[in-house]
């Protein structure tokens, strides 16, 4: 498994350059979170991973194949991306949103096989969403829509899966229950997951490989435990923190220094 | 929701197919059917539905003059010209993800129609009046080109294809006004009947030109009418799922055009229809694009007959355009899908 890279990649919006001359790779079959202080260009990077965005210069490999070689379709059946906040038509079903995952694999004479049932069904299942199948995406509550995007994408049936911010204006209890999905994907099915975290701490816990982007670039990469420090967060966030260790998991646990009430 | 599933056994076909749909499909069949019947038989010389039916099957030659000659061409280019209109429709607001759009709103229609008026000023005593369709259809077609170049801007947005729909739509209707208004007494007349949508004088060959030129977008639309359905979940996602979303729009675009443009060519400028048939059949069906488009046919097809029957036997001897009628049933819809809306 060789999975995705970039060489040489330049990102612009306009006249705005948000990423320069990047070469890095993602690592196959873990868990990838790439962080960043808003606006570094955490979510463009993600996008030119998926083609929605194209490089100034420089290329995405997938597989050691350049994206531009290879058919969109192809691509479709190596890599879905969840865009950020995405909108669901008007009274869709979840059952319906998630069948159009299966978009890349029919064709027009073959459009419904017993593995796009089957895909569809465990989609469903393994978002735990069986009970609410034939109810509107946009009648639920926000981590099971949420969840029906992800079974939409897992439906998609591809090796590598982005996620742009899944947890996006979802409460405690529900970013967890997305997070925690997603790892229990990666380790029960290895799949590549690349997604962008806004949460540190968060991020330290389910991440293999934690990317941290600034100035342009990636600042630095590595396991959590081994790059999280005090001058890492002074340096890509700009915030003064105390490095902790999460009582649960042992990871690094980031506490922002700042203003607030002391009671000691 | 019940399905039928098909598959043939090596996996190479499959389909499925709600029950609904097929029940849906079949009503509108007979709703169409007996609408159809009763056009044949309904007008200002009364034909017994009994001897419609055997008119049609040849068993007697008594009318053949009045059913087969005048009513029978008119009533089948009604339907084509409906269901032409309302695939249309639900192929641009599919395409721009926006339930109100239409061919006759962005300006394709418009487009249609200043050809036309253009032929009849200018073309007619030189050229044969046969050619008024393909007039018709080369000014659609140049509408939606120029919306379409106007709009580019490093890939072409819905929003932009509406608004400058719009304002092209506004430009031409200007110019027809400013053509007619130059243009002598007699073809003012001729072309003002022609843009408010009449079927009057159809005849066979009209019905059989029409439906060759309908052939042309069918095949695109079963074929690639799928992805439509992605579409609908925005750009990025039908990105991911592997669609080419500037060449989808282009295609459809032009789709669209062809059934328009193609409509206005025989009927003339029949407003509403493209904005009323797919909602309807939405209501009635659902989301699925492939599975709207015969139910969509279906329900154009009856609004346009349905106009066309009241327009020509309700006020006899008089026979008014169809086109009065369905502005008149689709102006009050189109401010009720607008008050629906206003909250989202």
């Amino acid at each position: 498994m060789l999975g995705l890279q970039t060489k040489n990649l330049s990102l612009q919006y306009g006249d705005y350059s948000v990423i320069q001359d990047l070469s890095f790779q993602i690592p196959a079959g873990k868990i990838t979170v790439l962080v960043g202080a808003n606006g570094s260009g955490k979510s463009t990077l993600l996008r030119s991973l998926a083609r929605l965005l194209k490089p100034q210069t420089g290329d995405v490999l997938i597989d050691e194949q350049k994206l531009q070689s290879l058919s969109s379709k192809e691509i479709a059946q190596q890599l879905a991306i969840l865009p950020q906040g995405p909108l669901a038509p008007e009274g869709i079903t979840v059952q319906q949103l998630v069948k159009q995952g299966r978009y890349p694999h029919q064709r027009w004479f073959q459009q419904w096989s017993e593995k796009d049932e089957d895909l569809v069904e465990r989609a469903i299942a393994a978002t735990q969403l069986q009970l609410h199948k034939d109810r509107a995406v946009d009648s639920l509550s926000g981590g099971q829509r949420q969840r029906a995007w992800i079974a939409m994408t897992l439906a998609q049936e591809t090796p590598i899966l982005l996620l742009d911010e899944p947890t996006t204006y979802l409460d405690m209890t529900h970013q967890i229950e997305v997070l925690d999905f997603l790892f229990e994907l990666n380790r029960t099915e290895q799949r590549t997951i690349v997604m962008v975290l806004h949460d540190l701490n968060l991020a330290c816990r389910y991440a293999d490989h934690l990317v941290a982007i600034h100035h342009q670039t990636v600042a630095v990469q590595g396991p959590p435990e081994n790059i999280v420090t005090v001058e890492m967060v002074q340096e890509v966030f700009g915030m003064e923190v105390a490095v902790s260790e999460d009582p649960f998991f042992g990871t690094p646990l980031c506490i922002p220094k700042g203003k607030g009430r002391y009671i000691k | 929701m019940k399905h039928w599933t098909f598959r043939l056994s090596n996996g190479k076909v499959s389909f499925q197919l709600s029950l609904r749909w097929l029940l849906i499909m079949l009503v509108c069949f007979l709703v169409v059917g007996t609408l159809f019947i009763l056009s044949l038989s309904i007008g200002s010389n009364w034909i017994p539905i009994v001897d419609v039916f055997l008119e049609l099957t040849g068993y007697i030659d008594q009318h053949s003059y009045v059913v087969e000659t005048l009513r029978l061409p008119r009533v089948l280019l009604a339907m084509l010209v409906g269901a032409s209109l309302g695939i249309a429709g639900l192929i641009l607001q599919n395409l721009v993800r926006n339930p109100l759009a239409s061919p006759d709103i962005i300006g394709i229609t418009s487009g249609a129609s200043l050809g036309a008026v253009l032929f009849i000023i200018f073309g007619t005593g030189i050229v044969s009046m046969k050619f008024l369709p393909l007039a018709a259809i080369v000014g659609g077609i140049c509408a939606a080109m120029l919306i379409y170049i106007i709009s580019w801007n490093n890939g072409v947005t819905p929003i932009r294809l509406v608004l400058i729909g719009i304002g092209i739509s506004a430009i031409l209707k200007a110019s027809i006004t400013f053509f007619l208004v130059l243009s002598e007494t007699a073809t003012t007349t001729k072309a003002y009947i022609w843009l408010t949508g009449s079927l009057y004088g159809a005849n066979m060959s009209d019905v059989l030109a029409m439906s060759l030129w309908l052939l042309i977008p069918l095949p695109v639309l079963l074929i690639w009418g799928r992805s439509l359905n992605v579409a609908e979940l925005g750009d990025d996602i039908s990105i991911s799922m592997g669609i080419n979303v500037q060449r989808q729009r282009l295609l459809f675009l032009m789709c669209s055009v062809v059934f328009a443009g193609t409509a206005a060519a025989f009927a003339g400028g029949i407003e509403f229809v493209g904005l009323m048939a797919p909602h309807i059949a939405r209501r009635l069906v659902g989301k699925s694009f492939i599975g709207l488009v015969p139910v969509t046919a279906l329900v154009g097809a009856f609004i346009v007959m349905l106009a066309d029957l009241i327009a020509r036997s309700l006020f006899l001897p008089l026979d008014i355009p169809a086109g009065v009628f369905t502005a008149a049933i689709g102006a009050p819809f189109f401010i009720y899908l607008l008050f629906q809306n206003r909250h989202r």
